[in-house]
């Protein structure tokens, strides 16, 4: 009897009290879902922004402004081809450096470096990603460039630079800053986004299976190779992509070294531009409708090419993750 | 024998490369800071913080621009933390496998390396053109946006950490669940949550990109929001492509300070995380 009267009690109590608590819950709920969408609108506000400013010159220049090699304020003359190439190229040169030291770097921290030492080599890896992009440029212009000049560029034009087709490549004076010198900065810079992911994804192949490789007989390259790579495959992609997005989007380091020079030159020891250069730039002092509109477009498509470099990197790490729990 | 010497030599040859891989990574840090110390340093004087940037060929110091970007910095924080913690709690606590939670969890992840400059021009579009001039306030919400998304991903890291059964115990004394979040939730990933801020404020403080088209430079001392405001980045920048030798020296000046402050940011929120025990 007692027990039911006490039963009674307590619903109604809960009865009473819910509306309150049910009332907290909707607001905050509803400040979350307000706050995350938010995440969403930046993104949406960043892609309409972008579109509604390039749209003049998109009419004015079409397609055309992807292929056109000109860049001439005086005659209001735009094309995105030289930024674009500059983009590219520094990126590859990046990639061709960063991709194989990123996975040194990885290898060792997680297959052969003592157990003491392992913290602190991420660590240190990961303060090179901590350090702002302007201070690797003011280190390229003042330290990196001028031993470019003298040492590294000399020694290319002597001798890759003679040889029949590639020699294009390598034409021209010595001049320290250039494509070649903004693409070795964007190697160091990209370095530890890769290394980290690559060092992540290694850590997730099950133990069991590297010490079974070891028990046959496997050596450390081998079980590296025929391992760990085809396991994490997937997780490798995505970590370069990542490097690759961070790359193309780098802007005060490039903006230092490369030169700035709208006209295309094949060879990567001479200056060129890059989108994010050629933005940070001359965005400020843009003076006219069109000049300013073909900025835009030029951020538009940067951001069209990193965003779809970006999504395939999460996709794949995404992929590595559900397949690995 | 002949193929064991081949694979002890491929061996061999794999673990050689990948121990100069790790040497070349080290040596540009030491490099980079290296040279960051030997020009900085001498540099250093204590009119660097009571003078404002001189114009050229005179002495002066960094006061303007390092109290620009400690403002800057500070607004873009107080708008930042709120905004990501809340969106993170969202994705931690609410979404699960909802479509939304998907779509902002990846979206958030895309803009985490999504160029600064993009985010510059955006800010600019929506705040620089209809005001007609540079401001303080569109620097800081420029900074604020490129935070938003670390503070996101570590709260939602950091609350997906906190057992369940916490949460549960709190709901079986019929705790309301935004009571559960604020009371208990928050208040054991507390440190981690925290540590997530100071990395984000440590990405923002060398941030230059997104400040060229909002904030610009100010050669002066100003402390009104709603102009030109002198920043450390950008005198960096301007500075150091500068032909003055005075100018370089204070851009070297400015570059070490700057590093040092995000150095130490880094490490001791990695050292503040080790020690709550939040590190793997």
């Amino acid at each position: 009897m007692a027990a039911e009267v006490e039963t009674v009690a307590i619903s109604s109590a809960t009865q009473t009290r819910r509306p309150a608590g049910q009332a907290g819950d909707t607001v905050f709920r509803a400040l979350t879902v307000f706050f995350a969408v938010l995440v969403l609108v930046i993104l949406g506000g960043v892609i309409f922004s972008l579109v509604y400013g390039a749209w003049p010159a998109l009419q004015k220049f079409g397609f055309g402004f992807v292929i056109n090699g000109a860049w001439n304020p005086v005659t209001e003359n735009f094309g995105a081809l030289a930024p674009i190439y500059g983009t590219l190229v520094t990126s590859f040169i990046a990639m061709l450096i960063g991709i194989p030291v990123a996975f040194g770097v990885a290898l060792f921290i997680t297959e052969l470096c003592p157990k003491w030492l392992r913290r602190p080599l991420g660590t240190m890896i990961e303060l090179l990603a901590a350090i702002p992009s302007i201070i690797y440029g003011i280190w390229g212009l003042f330290v990196l460039a001028p031993f470019i000049q003298q040492y590294v560029q000399p020694a290319l034009i002597g001798t890759l630079g003679k040889l029949p087709v590639v020699g294009v490549l390598f034409a021209g004076p010595p001049l320290g800053i250039g494509v070649l010198t903004a693409g070795f900065i964007l190697s160091i810079m990209v370095l530890p986004f890769i290394a980290s992911v690559m060092r992540d994804v290694f850590e997730t192949v099950p133990p069991m299976l590297k010490e079974s490789a070891y028990g046959l007989g496997c050596t450390t390259s081998e079980v590296v190779w025929r391992v760990v790579l085809p396991y994490t495959r997937v997780g490798v992609v995505g970590g370069i992509l990542l490097g690759l997005g961070r790359a193309l989007g780098e802007t005060m380091a490039v903006t230092f070294v490369i030169g700035n020079s709208h006209h295309l030159n094949l060879s990567i020891l001479q200056p060129g531009t890059t989108i994010s250069a050629a933005l940070a730039n001359e965005f400020t002092e843009a003076v006219g409708d069109l000049y300013q509109s073909s900025l835009i477009a030029l951020g538009f498509i940067l951001f069209i090419i990193t965003f779809a470099v970006l999504a395939a990197a999460k996709l794949m790490l995404l992929r590595l993750q559900k397949a690995t729990g | 024998m002949r193929i064991y010497a081949r694979r002890r030599l491929s061996n061999y040859l794999v673990v050689g490369l990948s121990l100069c891989a790790t040497a070349f990574g080290l040596l540009f840090l030491v490099f980079v800071l290296g040279t960051l110390l030997i020009n900085g340093v001498g540099a250093l004087s204590p009119t660097l913080i009571t003078q404002s940037t001189p114009p050229p060929g005179s002495a002066g110091g960094l006061l303007n621009a390092i109290f620009g970007s400690l403002a800057m910095t500070l607004i873009a924080t107080l708008i930042g933390t709120p905004t990501g913690i809340l969106a993170g709690t969202f994705l931690a606590e609410y979404a699960h496998n909802s479509r939304l939670g998907e779509i902002v969890r990846f979206i958030n992840d895309i803009l985490l390396s999504a160029p600064s400059i993009i985010v510059g021009l955006f800010v600019s579009a929506i705040l620089v053109v209809p005001m007609g001039h540079f401001s303080a306030w569109a620097g800081s919400v420029a900074l604020a946006i490129i935070m938003i998304p670390v503070v996101v991903r570590t709260t939602e890291d950091m609350l997906n950490l906190v057992p369940n059964a916490l949460r549960e115990a709190a709901a079986a004394l019929g705790s309301p669940k935004w009571k559960i979040i604020v009371t208990v939730t928050y208040r054991s990933a507390v440190q981690g949550m925290l540590t997530g801020v100071l990395l984000a404020v440590a990405r923002i403080s060398g941030e230059t990109a997104p400040l060229l088209f909002t904030v610009l430079n100010n050669q002066f001392w100003s402390t009104n929001l709603n102009s030109q405001m002198a920043n450390l980045p950008v005198v960096i920048f301007q500075f150091a492509m500068s032909p003055y030798a005075d100018w370089q020296v204070l851009a070297w000046a400015g570059a070490l300070m700057i590093t040092a402050a995000i150095l130490l940011l880094n490490i001791g929120a990695r050292m503040f995380a080790s020690w709550s025990g939040l590190e793997k």
